[in-house]
């Protein structure tokens, strides 16, 4: 266990430093000089070229890459435009709120996807299935902010029987905060929940099909014992990986829920450097999280090794 | 081919699909014939019109426009983006993986590697930042969409290769004296076209959603140009007072999804059904 721990945390730094080049090339792209661009129409001259030697755009691109390497490795993220503020600073201000929304919607995910791919793999073929199989396939196709402006539409305009914006405050109780939450966690959470269910319902119906199950049905167990003790435990491994890789699609998610719901969180941020080109704050949010992504990855690999002894027993072989 | 087209009829899930697309084609390529208003003309009697009134099905937008004769012109903004995009993801992919898969070594390893760091970003949130840097447009969210599907490609092509380069049918073509080329071109590229088949039908959804996004943002299609995102832009400071607005360009990529992914899962059944997992 040690050995593969100490392999796939080894791995994290390649992947981190090509994560770093990309992010590094994407002011790259800007068209013209990225220095006037940035500043804007409005900068003088001698201002630009300042900006220039600060950032070391007068130097060869390598040369560049390093400065930018070192800048970030000492948690210089840059200074953003507009809002005239350390960019770090500003994303951890913000990140809170885009974190609690997308665990809350993991949450909701997994709770309804797990049960719901259940019932359908062990309905297999009945009317349930069909009935979980098309919800799920809208799950993955719907696109979440338009699943955002119906739940507004219909529970907070029609019904009145949730706020439609913002986060609420804690000096009103916990339940305003939950209240302003519902709505964008489970219109974020919708994506995640059709991936849930549908691999949920695959995973278990392989297992189903294996021979240990077949023989505990020909020892008489009870069908209930079966499925829990049995089948779920084992088709729950790899479902661990899936519901783990969502979270990185969901603080991206959370770019539009964020929007919709206009909740003050990293993606409002990020939407608000967009409209205002502030590259360097848009710079560095991706890179958060990137690295948010790749650490969350990293665990999720981890927990993977952890519940599975075919991984841990791998590496401990050699 | 006969024997494929029996299985593909055969399969439901396939054939909804498939009739959901070729709707969306239909309309896409007859849009002047099938829309009732051209995309831009204002009607000033009925602004914001409930579906229905006035003639117009689908209601009309905040400057009067018809929205269903902007959802028809807005497929094809959706489809040639899902085309192209998809295509540049698929091209660039297959190369990479092809090279990954087929070499190895250092050069894959380098590949892979650049890959895992690609894919180490959230899909969506590349492309919003790759069209902050290039400016809105469709041919810069077609470019931004497209590449931020190159790694996934890669390495579903790679594991293809890799599948393929072990079977006795390229040893034999090696001893044969066959150059990598021809390997590559007459032996492997036929043996994983059923992957990439797959891959593109099941990547086009997301292709369509990303679109949305883009111009949901306001960094993708710009207007007059109907898109079902920009429209759902529009829609969302009128939730209140005109709901129709949003719920019919929704729809409209809600289906259209629905029927990419059908495909897809269908094509997938079909070809290789090993992959259903």
């Amino acid at each position: 266990m040690r050995k593969y721990l100490i392999k796939r945390s080894l791995q994290v730094i390649p992947t981190l430093f090509f994560v770093l080049f990309i992010t590094f090339m994407l002011m790259k792209l800007i068209p013209g000089d990225p220095a006037m661009v940035i500043l804007g129409p409005e900068a003088r001259a001698e201002d630009v070229q300042r900006f220039r030697q600060q950032l070391g755009l007068d130097k060869p691109v390598v040369v560049q890459f390093f400065i930018y390497l070192k800048r970030v490795l000492t948690g210089d993220f840059g200074k953003s435009l507009i809002y005239k503020q350390d960019v770090l600073s500003l994303i951890m201000e913000r990140f809170p709120t885009t974190l609690t929304l997308s665990t809350l919607a993991l949450f909701i995910a997994t709770v309804i996807g797990i049960p719901t791919g259940i019932i359908s793999a062990i309905k297999h073929n009945s009317f349930w299935d069909l009935l979980i199989t098309i919800l799920a396939l809208i799950g993955i196709s719907i696109p979440i902010f338009w699943f955002g402006m119906v739940l507004i539409i219909v529970f907070a305009l029609w019904l009145g029987w949730l706020p439609s914006v913002g986060l609420g405050s804690l000096e009103n109780g916990i339940w305003d905060v939950i209240k302003h939450l519902i709505l964008p966690s489970l219109a974020l959470g919708i994506l995640s929940m059709g991936t849930i269910t549908r691999f949920t319902r695959s995973s278990m119906l392989e297992v189903l099909r294996q021979d240990y199950i077949r023989t505990a049905y020909a020892k008489g167990l009870r069908k209930r014992l079966i499925i829990y003790r049995h089948a779920l435990k084992n088709a729950l491994v790899p479902i661990v990986t899936v519901i783990g890789l969502q979270l990185g699609n969901l603080l991206a998610g959370a770019v539009l829920t964020e929007t919709v719901f206009a909740l003050p969180g990293l993606g409002k941020l990020m939407v608000d450097a967009i409209m205002r080109r502030d590259f360097m704050l848009v710079q560095g949010e991706v890179l958060f999280v990137a690295i948010v992504y790749i650490f969350v990855n990293l665990v999720v690999d981890i927990l993977y090794a952890v519940i599975n002894p075919k991984i841990r027993l791998s590496y401990e072989r050699g | 081919m006969k024997a494929f087209l029996k299985k593909l009829l055969k399969n439901k899930s396939a054939v909804t699909g498939f009739s959901i697309i070729l709707l969306n084609v239909f309309l896409a390529i007859f849009a002047p014939l099938v829309a009732t208003c051209q995309f831009d003309e204002m009607d000033f009697m009925y602004v914001m019109a409930k579906p229905g009134e006035g003639g117009h099905i689908f209601g009309t937008d905040d400057y009067g426009r018809d929205i269903f004769s902007r959802l028809v012109y807005g497929a094809r903004v959706s489809l040639m983006v899902g085309i192209i995009s998809v295509g540049i993801g698929a091209f660039i992919g297959t190369i990479l993986g092809i090279i990954a898969g087929y070499y190895e070594g250092f050069i894959g390893a380098l590949i892979m590697r650049f890959n895992d760091a690609l894919l180490s970003f959230p899909y969506v949130l590349l492309a919003i930042a790759m069209m902050a840097v290039l400016g809105p447009g469709i041919f810069n969210a077609m470019i931004a969409i497209g590449i931020v599907m190159v790694p996934s490609f890669a390495r579903v092509i790679r594991s293809a290769v890799l599948n393929v380069k072990e079977e006795t049918f390229i040893t034999a073509a090696k001893v044969l004296g066959a150059s990598d080329f021809r390997i590559i071109f007459s032996h492997i590229l036929p043996n994983i076209f059923p992957s990439l088949i797959i891959y593109s039908s099941l990547n086009f959804s997301g292709a369509v959603i990303s679109e949305a996004t883009l111009s949901f943002l306001g960094l993708g299609i710009q207007p007059p140009t109907p898109s079902w995102g920009s429209m759902l832009s529009e829609a969302k400071d009128f939730l209140q007072v005109a709901p129709h607005m949003a719920i019919f360009p929704g729809l409209a990529i809600l289906v259209t999804c629905i029927g990419f992914n059908l495909l897809g899962d269908g094509l997938r059944d079909i070809l290789d059904p090993r992959l259903r997992k």
